[in-house]
């Protein structure tokens, strides 16, 4: 697989990372107009609401499964924890990396860092923070790999020392910084359509990351195992259908919670009158499609054991995922305007450069390091 | 792994730095409506919309030139090159003039949203940019609720403008360039509370001149910048639906759960590692 280069993927993603990267060198040269459709009503599109929102919900399911190996220590699931965190690691890097190309004026971006000034009252403030302190703690959780295939034992001992502290600070900045990215939206309280707009969205948010990241674990698995086939160590592929149904499990559980509390948030809106219009057709849409839908077949699948129907619940359950955080973020947005926001072409190429690179840089790693397969033999004796 | 004092330490001081933080962000939070801020009052009855208010703001602030006036049926707003528009509304007593911009909130939320502190509550009442400290992240504008800041998406170095109420005159005991040369007398600058007590004589003189309604008096938790006129102020195209509290407060809520939350999770976190290590035991694992 590594000698060829003309691979489908190669010759799709390639094209797109050259367009991406002078379409980066315009906006740079020509201010965030040149490439983006934003507004004064409408500062921020697809590349918050895409990019960084919803990419970092996806990126969840690294602080659920190091919740459950490493703090309820469910051993079963210890073989896919290491390439869950390189995951989470990369989307973080990647996603809030491409916050830095939204930022008018990046060059004071570590402001609120050396406190020029420290905007305590902000809740970028602290989802910032928390991308940074949790980016690091991902790359703990993630370094006994790296020292593993640079054959460093010392320091594989002492990183792997400081794995279940990175792994308690990690689970609790997602919390916060998960329910954070919810937030950030409280204060466009009269821009947001009222069947998203609601107080909890905070904990909507925290709630949906964990099937959120589950699912993109199912679905990641399920390509990863095929292209890396021959990276696999065999005991991954043997636990895997079992570590997939328990997966489910929890995922089913997640969204019964998250199904429940949008429901009882909708009784509370007391929006009825909404339903009926063609918002409201796709709310019901979103909820009953996207949630409940995927949520009854998690049920079905894992009694039935059927991995099939469990991959697409993942999958539906992504889409869902991706829906409501748009409809918070883009969708639902000043839905009064007469001219709405819809992203330009340009900047979906960027989203997909960004993309595409993120698995480029990932594939370099699952084939470099100990991620997939088995650590080297001199670890068990550590 | 057992429950070392060094992790034990470590969870404590994380904690001790987010309560910290918790309690900076209480005290930023500026209390009460009474603080003599400087505002401004609009009074839509005097104003003849001659534009004067546009053309010296453009001229102090080194803005072009107003485009287009004000007409009925026609809405302009500001935007990066104008940080003031007056509008003309058809309304149930005759064609009314209305001047727009920043409303210089008591409590707000531009500067609640802003991580670096750019946009900043001054003590003297107006709301300021300050370009040094801003990253462009547009979240100001998210969060206002009358969509004032204005960002310059065709520039590689783009700055947010919106009115600043002219902030460097009145440090030198001026008064805002479009209050002084008002030819109507339509903006009055002063101590917001005088100003308040200034709408209410003028209401007392002649009630069937004026709404009983001051607008900006209690919308958003009280405006710098308030307005009077003869009709209900949605004829005039303003929101009407927004809260009278605060907007910073909407995001309290979630601020003030994060030092609890990094002080109870992390220990429970820990427990629970302790509590169930024997699994490991039992599956006959070693483990780091
Ligand atoms: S009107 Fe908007 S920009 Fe002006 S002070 Fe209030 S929140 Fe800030
Ligand atoms: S764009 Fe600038 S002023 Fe506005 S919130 Fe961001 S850093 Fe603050």
């Amino acid at each position: 697989m590594s000698n060829k280069v003309l691979t489908p993927f190669n010759l799709i993603s390639v094209p797109i990372m050259l367009l991406g990267l002078i379409l980066i060198v315009i906006r740079f040269w020509k201010g965030i107009g040149a490439i983006t459709n934003l507004t004064q009503d409408v500062p921020w599109g697809l590349w918050i609401g895409f990019d960084v929102v919803t990419g970092v919900a996806f990126a969840g399911g690294a602080y659920v499964l190091t919740f459950m190996v490493y703090i309820l220590n469910m051993h079963k699931y210890h073989s896919i924890v290491r390439i869950t965190v390189l995951n989470g690691f990369l989307a973080y890097v990647f996603y809030a990396g491409a916050l830095l190309l939204d930022l008018g004026r990046p060059w004071n971006v570590i402001n609120p860092i050396i406190g020029n000034n420290f905007g305590t009252s902000s809740v970028l403030f602290l989802v910032a923070w928390h991308f940074l302190l949790y980016m690091l703690a991902q790359l703990i959780e993630f370094s006994p790999a790296v020292a593993e295939w640079l054959g460093a034992k010392r320091a594989r001992k002492i990183l792997s020392g400081m794995t279940i502290g990175a792994v308690i600070f990690g689970i609790t900045l997602s919390m916060l910084h998960q329910s954070g990215l919810g937030a950030l939206y409280m204060m466009a309280k009269d821009k947001i359509h009222p069947l998203w707009y609601n107080e909890f969205i905070p904990i909507l948010f925290f709630v949906s990351s964990i099937f959120a990241g589950l699912s993109m674990v199912i679905f990641e698995g399920s390509i990863s195992h095929k292209v890396f086939y021959n990276q696999t160590s065999e005991n991954t592929l043997k636990a895997n259908d079992d570590i997939v149904h328990g997966l489910s499990k929890v995922c089913a559980g997640a969204m019964f919670a998250y199904f429940f509390l949008q429901f009882l948030v909708f009784i509370h809106g007391q929006h009825w009158d909404l339903l009926n219009t063609p918002y409201g057709y796709w709310y019901l849409l979103e909820m009953l499609g996207f949630v409940l839908l995927p949520m009854l077949l998690f049920f079905y699948s894992y009694r039935r054991r059927n991995l099939l129907l469990i991959k697409v619940a993942s999958i539906m359950t992504i889409i869902g995922v991706i829906l409501n955080r748009l409809n918070v973020t883009v969708i639902g947005f000043k839905t009064d305007m007469d001219v709405r926001y819809v992203p330009s072409w340009m900047e979906i190429v960027v989203t997909l450069a960004v993309i595409f690179t993120e698995i480029w840089i990932f594939r370099w790693v699952v084939r470099r390091m100990p991620v997939l397969r088995e650590s080297p033999s001199w670890v068990k004796e550590q | 792994m057992s429950l070392d004092r060094r992790n034990f330490i470590k969870t404590l001081g994380v904690a001790g730095v987010t309560l910290a933080v918790g309690k900076s962000t209480v005290a930023s939070v500026t209390k009460g409506t009474n603080i003599e801020f400087y505002g401004m009052l609009y009074d839509s009855t005097r104003c003849v919309g001659c534009q004067t208010c546009e053309n010296v703001c453009a001229e102090v602030h080194g803005l072009p030139a107003p485009e287009g006036t004000p007409k009925v049926g026609v809405v302009r707003k500001t935007d990066e090159k104008h940080r003031t528009v007056v509008n003309s509304y058809k309304t149930s007593k005759g064609d009314l003039f209305v001047k727009k911009q920043c409303m210089h909130c008591n409590e707000p939320a531009c500067a609640a949203a802003c991580l670096t502190q750019a946009m900043h509550k001054t003590k003297e009442g107006p709301v300021i940019w300050r370009g040094n400290k801003c990253m462009g992240c547009r979240y100001c504008m998210v969060s206002c609720p009358f969509d004032m800041p204005k960002f310059e998406y065709h520039s590689p170095n783009p700055k947010i403008e919106k009115c600043t109420m002219c902030y460097e005159r009145i440090k030198e005991g001026g008064k805002p360039a479009c209050a002084e040369n008002c030819p109507a007398e339509a903006i009055t600058f002063g101590k917001r509370r005088d100003l308040i007590k200034e709408a209410r004589k003028r209401i007392c003189e002649k009630p069937d001149q004026y709404s009983d309604q001051i607008y900006g008096e209690r919308e958003t938790g009280g405006t710098g910048f308030i307005y009077q006129a003869p009709v209900p102020y949605n004829e005039l195209g303003f929101n009407t639906h927004l809260q009278n509290s605060s907007y910073p407060a909407l995001s309290k809520g979630f601020l003030y759960s994060v030092p609890s939350i990094f002080v109870l999770v992390p220990p429970i976190l820990l427990g629970i590692h302790e509590a169930t290590k024997d699994n490991h035991i039992k599956e006959g694992e070693e483990n780091e």
